[in-house]
């Protein structure tokens, strides 16, 4: 079922956790709440849930208003954090609750562990306890205790945060093809914004209990609504040049600003993939020697070190990097070929500029 | 070289264990301290009680025991923790549930309250029962008219009983509580259990070893509390005599081997009492380690 907040606020006395929020998850859905900690997106999620209830605002979970209706009575799946597994019950008895309290018929009961069990893979596991299982394991009895009474909706409170690195590489893979298979609406918390990229269907940016930009991984990525989810979401450089002459400089760097009074400030951010390098010092306008590289994959972060002591951070493949004989402590030119002018955190981002130099063919990709 | 490496290992510990641990002399003065103790002030009088009591052999233990006056003040002592125990563990339970699982104003204060019957002598205790209860008291007249007796009988041993031993369950459930947190109980709300459903399923056995333990706790002392029962029963023979109060009254009447019959019997007690309780922490410690490898503490 799909759900919907309506300007959505809540306060814990005098503190502002979620301040007028509304979006809508669309039935089958998976969905991300993004944000740093203290975003208010945990909160959100519980409101959903009926765990917490709103200072103000509607809920809806398809489609009816369900600011009165009990945690019991919605419907949903919960996973919480730390999994808060019955300690005292067995893998089948944590599935089996919700379905003895909605006073299933035995055999159905029987027959409805029995599917998830093979579903999650916890086969021979039934009789465990929780303190008998791995991470991963508690994770997936979680996930099939929420959603063995078959809720419209299943909801996530950092399902990834408690389990190790290698891990959750798999549990995220795993989420994404269960939510294939059962196609029922799924919201998730968390603060790392890979995770969300490489999860959900669309993310939903928090900070500071505002909602900041919902869209598609891609949508946040290419149009940042502003300045905070550019950096949050990314790697994003950001200068800030003096205007003189209706020009903005910074150290080496230069960008047009006609019409803007001297003296003027301005904000200038652009992405690392925006930054075009070659080993060649004749080819681009300016020059820096490359200080330090992060390999990250197929792709790898280099950082410019202008003669003036400005940073620039950039992006390029590994193929790249070695066709053009790049090294740590080697001279480069380079070119910035768009960016933004920012203006305060909060306010819309301006649309891309493009500097006046005829770019090279893109290399690599986007993130 | 893996051998070497040991041996260096090895070698390393055995100079921070040299660094850390006290020279072996003060070890032993300490244990050795501790131990005779141990055995001066704790097993020789206990030892004592057993073989005062058989002092004059088993058929007049047994005949101690079993005198009408005797019999009486076991059945009331088993009477008034029969009720004041379950009194206790409903108590207990609500204010441990109350401080461990909300956040309120005057907790603190709640969690002092509590503590109170520690900090107050049960001489005290009883005496306030007697000003509120007795004759001379507040509601004294009042309870005389409507024929009610609480001073000098049952319910007021009870009150003064509960009072004594309110601590224990509520001090045993708060920090196991604490530490379950209250997660389980929300995802057995989500679950569409009902407040009932999620206390009966889910609350009550995660703190089961703790309430056992509070339980023994409590009962050894609803068994074995002198003071403010002393002040409240009046020490009618055969009527409002506990056991620990027979016990005085037949060693005040130059019997020592029928008071020491009937303190083996609350030595016992005492002893049986530490079994389980050992046995408890055992079990509970275990329950601790459990959930906390689940990640739940």
């Amino acid at each position: 079922m799909s759900i919907e907040l309506r300007n959505v606020s809540k306060r814990f006395g005098e503190v502002v956790a979620v301040n007028n929020v509304s979006f809508t998850v669309r039935e089958g859905e998976l969905m991300a709440l993004l944000g740093p900690s203290g975003g208010g997106k945990t909160t959100v999620l519980r409101m959903i849930a009926g765990l917490e209830m709103p200072t103000s605002g509607d809920v809806l979970i398809g489609g009816k208003r369900v600011n009165d209706v009990s945690v019991q009575q919605r419907n949903i799946g919960f996973v919480f954090q730390n999994y808060a597994l019955f300690n005292n019950m067995t893998v089948a008895r944590n599935i089996a609750f919700g379905l003895k309290i909605k006073k299933w018929r035995r055999a159905d009961i029987q027959a409805r562990i029995a599917e998830l069990l093979e579903l999650f893979g916890l086969q021979g596991l039934e009789s465990r306890y929780p303190h008998q299982l791995s991470g991963g394991q508690r994770q997936r009895v979680a996930i099939a205790r929420a959603l063995a009474p078959k809720p419209s909706v299943l909801l996530l409170d950092e399902p990834f945060g408690a389990v190790d690195a290698k891990i959750r590489q798999e549990l995220r893979e795993w989420l994404v093809t269960l939510h294939h298979d059962l196609n029922v609406t799924t919201v998730f918390v968390t603060h790392d914004q890979e995770e969300a990229m490489e999860v959900a269907n669309r993310i939903v940016i928090f900070s500071r209990g505002n909602l900041e930009q919902v869209g598609s991984p891609r949508e946040v990525y290419e149009q940042p609504a502003n300045e905070f989810v550019a950096r949050f979401i990314g790697v994003m450089n950001v200068l800030e040049p003096v205007v003189k002459d209706g020009v903005a400089r910074v150290g080496e760097l230069e960008f047009p600003a006609p019409g803007q009074p001297d003296g003027q400030k301005l904000r200038i951010g652009f992405r690392p993939y925006a930054v075009q390098i070659s080993s060649d010092l004749t080819q681009y306008r300016y020059r820096a020697v490359l200080r330090h590289t992060f390999f990250l994959g197929v792709l790898l972060r280099v950082e410019l070190e202008l003669p003036s002591g400005l940073i620039v951070r950039a992006r390029m493949t590994k193929e790249e990097y070695a066709h053009q004989g790049l090294e740590e402590g080697c001279e480069v030119s380079f070119q910035i070929r768009q960016y933004r002018v920012l203006a305060r955190e909060e306010a819309p981002l301006q649309p891309e500029l493009e500097l006046p130099y005829t770019p090279p063919p893109i290399l690599g990709e986007n993130i | 070289m893996a051998g070497t490496l040991r041996k260096n290992w090895r070698g390393h510990r055995e100079a921070s264990q040299r660094g850390t641990e006290e020279p072996p002399l003060i070890k032993w003065l300490l244990i050795g301290a501790a131990l005779s103790f141990c055995v001066v002030f704790l097993l020789l009088p206990l030892a004592n009680v057993f073989a005062q009591a058989l002092a004059k052999g088993w058929a007049f233990y047994w005949k101690s025991l079993a005198h009408p006056d005797s019999r009486a003040a076991i059945r009331l002592t088993l009477t008034v923790a029969a009720i004041s125990v379950p009194l206790n563990v409903v108590f207990g339970l609500a204010a441990a549930w109350a401080i461990a699982k909300f956040q309120f104003r005057g907790k603190s204060l709640l969690i002092t309250l509590i503590d109170l019957p520690f900090s107050v002598s049960p001489v005290v205790a009883g005496l306030m029962f007697l000003v509120l209860f007795g004759l001379q008291g507040y509601l004294g007249e009042w309870l005389q008219d409507h024929n009610l007796r609480v001073i000098f009988a049952l319910p007021g041993i009870v009150l003064a009983t509960v009072f004594i031993t309110f601590p224990f369950v509520a001090r045993e459930l708060i920090p196991v509580m604490e530490a379950t947190g209250t997660e389980q109980e929300q995802a057995a709300l989500t679950l569409g259990a009902s407040g009932w459903q999620t206390f009966w399923h889910v609350t009550l056995p995660s703190v089961k070893w703790g309430l056992l333990y509070g339980i023994i706790l409590c009962n050894a002392r609803a068994m074995g509390e002198f003071g403010a029962v002393s002040v409240v029963s009046g020490h009618i023979t055969g009527q409002t005599d506990t056991m620990p109060l027979r016990v005085e009254k037949l060693y005040n009447e130059y019997n020592a081997a029928g008071a020491f019959a009937v303190a083996s019997l609350l030595a016992l007690l005492a002893l049986f009492t530490l079994a389980i309780k050992t046995f408890l922490e055992w079990r509970q410690s275990r329950e601790f380690a459990r959930a906390r490898t689940a990640g739940r503490v």
